[in-house]
């Protein structure tokens, strides 16, 4: 097992790949996020963004390298411990049958803990649903959905928010919405995050630094205004 | 009609078989119309069913005449086959040979044994064997439905398993609705078998018992214990079989293996 460096940053990479019968998804991609820190991956479809977003959350295994979370080996970390630290959004909400709230209180009952109503409501306040906990996910818009999808992985208190095009499936003034969550979530309360987007102006009105992905393979690693008009 | 032109048991068995394998085939060209090609697995299941059965049916005549454990071999003979033919039907999932074999082994295998021991299945080869396979059979059926069943809704599912699974949820809960609808679903003939018996269909069972002398009314309640121990073994059969295979679409890391296009 390799020693991790003294200083950890919140996520670090090292030379993680994935190889899948013969097609590699992911190759030699070695980066690190710091607290508070907010990294965009960008990158032409096909590029291996979300196969190497999925690595991040251990959705797939790596077939070389690995993942640091504070300097810990990810192996070493139990999967549904990991899975909670490093929460994941995905491009599609798939929001579970049933109320708002139910959603949000998914992640908490998974480890036999409650969030209390009032925790409820800050975390929808948090995504501009105030007032939203017992709305059946049935009569949400493509927008609320996805901001309801936010606040569910919030729910679980991450250490790092990983977002898989959140917006990408969504029309203009949904997408100003949940950017506008997003936005909230991530720079107002400092959390760590690493966006994935085809967006290049997303990516520069949300991120600090931006990675750019080609062909499975890192090209660029920098701040937003170095990666993306380089 | 046929009984005008064959005065031998044997060819007119041959004459009704070809008949009757005709109007399946008229079926499936029917189906062939409307784009859906069963046949080859139609010919190949019908050539392989008179081979087995008639190839059976003299073995059997020679074991009824054997010691009764030849019941036991034969029953597990049985269930070996039956978990191989079930296992077809789970695609992609790994050890399905081995999870419907002991499925089968445990739903069926436990309800003949008890049944046996308590009576409700007379010990003589000529009754255990063919109720047991009935069991067997019926269980073979339902644990085909439940793991085809389970296989297409977690592949129809996958962002909502691994919604779940990201969430923190252990792999067994993410797929805990897809092994409720599974199960349910398989069910089902068991039950509709059961609801309608003696309305829709008078049996096999039945009519044999009539027509060996049996009391009618013992031979018609006897049809019912043996749809209810159907359901049983079919339903114990489900259970296991659904229980030992929703871990086993996961890796050690909890992560689903069985996923479109893998």
């Amino acid at each position: 097992m390799n020693t991790p460096p003294t200083s950890d940053p919140t996520v670090r990479t090292e030379h993680l790949g994935r190889v899948v019968k013969d097609r590699v998804l992911v190759e030699d991609v070695t980066f690190e996020v710091r607290s508070g820190e907010v990294l965009a991956i960008v990158g032409p479809s096909g590029s291996g963004k979300s196969s190497l977003l999925r690595l991040l959350n251990r959705l797939d295994e790596p077939t070389s390298g690995t993942v640091y979370v504070e300097g810990t080996d990810y192996r070493q970390i139990a999967p549904r411990e990991l899975r909670r630290k490093l929460g994941l959004v995905n491009q599609r909400p798939y929001l579970f049958p049933g109320t708002i709230e139910e959603n949000l209180q998914f992640g908490p009952w998974q480890r036999g803990e409650y969030l209390s109503r009032e925790s409820i409501e800050q975390l929808l306040a948090r995504v501009g649903l105030k007032g939203y906990a017992s709305r059946n996910v049935a009569n949400l818009s493509g927008g609320e959905a996805q901001r309801v999808s936010v606040a569910r992985t919030l729910a679980n208190s991450p250490l790092v928010l990983l977002l898989d095009e959140p917006t990408s499936a969504l029309d203009e003034a949904s997408k100003l919405e949940v950017e506008s969550a997003i936005q909230n979530v991530v720079r107002d309360h400092g959390l760590t995050c690493v966006l994935v987007t085809h967006d290049t102006a997303q990516a520069a009105r949300l991120a600090d630094r931006a990675l750019l992905l080609e062909a499975a393979h890192v090209v660029r690693i920098g701040s937003v205004s170095e990666v993306l008009h380089a | 009609m046929l009984k005008l032109f064959f005065s031998n048991q044997l060819y007119l068995g041959l004459a009704q078989a070809l008949v009757a394998a005709l109007a399946a085939m008229v079926v499936v060209l029917l189906a062939r119309k409307r784009g859906i090609h069963l046949e080859r697995d139609t010919l190949i299941a019908m050539v392989r069913g008179i081979v087995q059965i008639v190839a059976v049916g003299s073995i059997l005549l020679l074991l009824l005449r054997g010691p009764r454990w030849t019941s036991g071999l034969l029953l597990a003979g049985m269930i070996t086959a039956a978990g191989a033919t079930s296992a077809r039907r789970a695609k992609g999932i790994p050890d399905a040979f081995r999870v419907s074999a002991w499925s089968i082994a445990l739903g069926a295998g436990s309800v003949i044994a008890l049944m046996t021991w308590l009576g409700v299945i007379d010990t003589a080869i000529t009754s255990l064997v063919p109720v047991g396979s009935m069991l067997i059979a019926n269980a073979m059926n339902t644990n085909g439905l439940a793991l085809n069943r389970f296989r297409s809704d977690v592949l129809a599912h996958v962002g909502e398993i691994e919604t779940a699974l990201a969430l923190g949820a252990e792999a067994k809960t993410s797929v805990s609705p897809y092994v409720q609808t599974s199960i349910e679903a398989s069910l089902i003939p068991a039950i509709d078998s059961i609801r309608s018996l003696g309305i829709v269909w008078i049996p096999g069972l039945m009519a044999g018992m009539l027509l060996s002398g049996a009391r009618p009314v013992y031979a018609a309640i006897y049809q019912f214990v043996v749809l209810a121990m159907i359901f049983a073994a079919s339903g114990l059969t489900s259970l296991v079989s659904t229980l030992l295979i929703r871990e086993r679409i996961f890796t050690p890391a909890q992560q689903l293996s069985l996923q479109p296009g893998r």
